[in-house]
């Protein structure tokens, strides 16, 4: 590998974080709107920036959409002072927040946000690292994403944050296991015999092309679902900043910008969650179900299939919007009973039931 | 390049290792000892074995050491308590060392070893890695064929284990007295 390729890749790599980013900050904005609209509110439609505002038409659609409220909100944590308590453990509790972003960042890579059909008719996934352990990838880096919240509710040395930071390993642990045995049964359904395609998630896109695994298997994409959502501490799993008895759980000693990297942290998390479940059970880049890609030969075709990648993912992002302001949160017991008992049984039984289910419909080809 | 990251990875793994034993604070050695997980994954990688890589990470990054972080903050072992060095620790700290440094010599200086030393290197250099450790099929392929013995061995062990500390986190006593455990408070 020479330094040209590197640094292209490395491009790719920043403009994937920057698209992730920018859709995190979007996300932020959307939350707070659809949160007002169920709530029977209006949301931020007032902050506006004095020249931009006073545009004709779009100036006051943008006021009105709180899209300004976005740059007031980042500008706020910036400006803000930076007040770190006098009984925190200094290191960690600078480290924390930086902990918490990179996990959520790193999958990116084995992500195939799109294709590109060439002009001898070959369908290429477009995806900075086509590896046959993608999926491996993945949930290696979504489980180091904890230590961030249990280094945030460390380090402040102080009980509520602690108690947030204990309750994010529990559940780290209980539903880890749920997710892992959720994924089993898509890469056992999309390997045929004799296939050496192992974990790559490429290829579950690929097997999509006609049949998506949301109806395929109806009960692996619930259970992922949920565990998704407990992965990444969403309502009504967001156990470890349950402000009700927390204050604001793990980041209760945290201000300014730091609070506002955990709070984008956050949301990155909810977005690469989304484009996972995107990809492994609603068909990835491909048009609709048992219909066929209507994707132009070459570039506009990538960029079309990329950009109905990003509309399935906001559509998701929606759902996890919408779940948040309507679903209670769970209290704590609930969450462990619900991962132990409920949970994990039910993604044994479902992981056995799709093994025999597979091993009675394909033909035994392997000898 | 290659020689950078290579000597950048050892000296992490090295320096958080030496951390993880020399450290008093037990959240600095668990948080090290990550660290010196994650390094030895980046050497797996950079040998082309993506999947030990992968699978480092995962299970002892991951879920081995969150398990640690999550007793160690349970328990509230303060930071400034003085460790007493034993002479048991020390004796068998240098027998443990000396049996696992007796068995790499003797794994290197093994006739077998010299004659794989070749492939194995040539699979590094070309950056593809052996096939057992960089495909997820030829390791799953291996587990379940080659050494299926051994995989259902270490089953029974991790299932022995298992039973063994259920048994020892029971309190017996209560149980044997004629007892019934003691039923936890209502919530």
């Amino acid at each position: 590998m020479d330094w040209i390729q590197l640094a292209i890749e490395a491009g790719f790599g920043l403009a994937f974080i920057i698209v992730v980013m920018s859709m995190a900050g979007l996300t932020v904005v959307a939350e707070r709107k659809f949160c007002g609209f169920i709530q029977g509110r209006l949301g931020p439609n007032r902050t506006t920036i004095p020249i931009l505002g006073s545009i004709p038409f779009f100036g006051r659609l943008i006021t009105r959409m709180g899209l300004f409220q976005l740059v007031a909100d980042g500008s706020k944590f910036l400006f803000k002072e930076e007040i770190v308590p006098g009984h925190v453990n200094k290191f960690y509790y600078n480290l924390a927040p930086i902990v918490a972003l990179i996990p959520p960042l790193v999958p990116l890579v084995v992500l195939p946000f799109g294709q590109m059909t060439l002009a001898d008719g070959t369908i290429r996934q477009l995806i900075i690292a086509n590896v046959d352990i993608g999926m491996l990838v993945i949930l290696a880096f979504s489980s180091l994403g904890v230590y961030g919240t249990v280094l945030a509710g460390w380090a402040a040395n102080s009980k509520y944050p602690f108690m947030g930071g204990i309750r994010a390993s529990a559940q780290m642990i209980s539903y880890e296991l749920t997710m892992g045995l959720s994924i089993l049964p898509v890469f056992l359904w999309a390997n045929v015999p004799g296939s050496t395609e192992g974990l790559s998630i490429a290829n579950i896109v690929v097997f999509q092309q006609t049949h998506w695994f949301v109806y395929l298997q109806p009960l692996t994409a619930l259970l992922f679902l949920v565990a998704l959502f407990a992965e990444t501490n969403r309502a009504p799993f967001d156990m470890a900043e349950s402000e009700t008895d927390l204050v604001g759980g793990f980041h209760t000693e945290y201000g300014a910008f730091k609070f506002g990297i955990f709070f984008v942290s956050e949301y990155a998390h909810v977005i690469v969650g989304s484009g996972l479940f995107v990809l492994l059970f609603l068909g990835g880049s491909n048009f609709l179900p048992m219909l066929p890609n209507p994707w132009p030969i070459g570039i506009p075709g990538a960029i079309l299939s990329t950009l109905w990648f990003i509309a399935k993912t906001s559509a998701l992002v929606f759902f996890f919007i919408w779940i948040r302001w309507t679903l209670p949160r769970f209290r704590y017991d609930q969450v462990m009973n619900l991962g132990w008992k409920m949970l994990l049984p039910v993604a044994i039984a479902n992981l056995v039931f799709v093994m025999v289910l597979l091993a009675k419909i394909t033909p035994v080809a392997a000898q | 390049m290659h020689e950078i990251f290579f000597y950048f990875l050892v000296a992490l793994t090295a320096l958080s290792s030496l951390s993880v034993v020399l450290g008093r604070n037990p959240v600095n050695g668990a948080m090290s000892m990550i660290l010196a997980l994650v390094g030895t994954a980046g050497l797996f990688a950079m040998l082309g074995s993506y999947m030990l890589a992968a699978l480092q990470i995962l299970v002892y990054a991951g879920a081995v050491m969150v398990l640690f972080v999550f007793i160690i903050m349970l328990i509230d072992i303060p930071a400034t308590a003085a460790y007493r060095h034993h002479w048991g620790t020390l004796v068998a700290a240098i027998l443990s060392t000396l049996t696992l440094g007796g068995g790499l010599t003797f794994l290197f200086l093994a006739p077998e070893f010299r004659q794989s030393m070749p492939e194995i290197a040539g699979a590094a250099s070309n950056g593809s890695g052996l096939v057992f450790s960089s495909q997820a099929v030829a390791y799953g392929a291996g587990l379940m064929g080659k050494y299926m013995l051994l995989v259902q061995v270490v089953g029974i062990l991790l299932l022995v284990a298992m039973i063994g500390v259920i048994v020892v986190s029971k309190d017996l006593r209560a149980t044997n007295s004629g007892k019934s455990l003691p039923t936890p408070p209502a919530n």
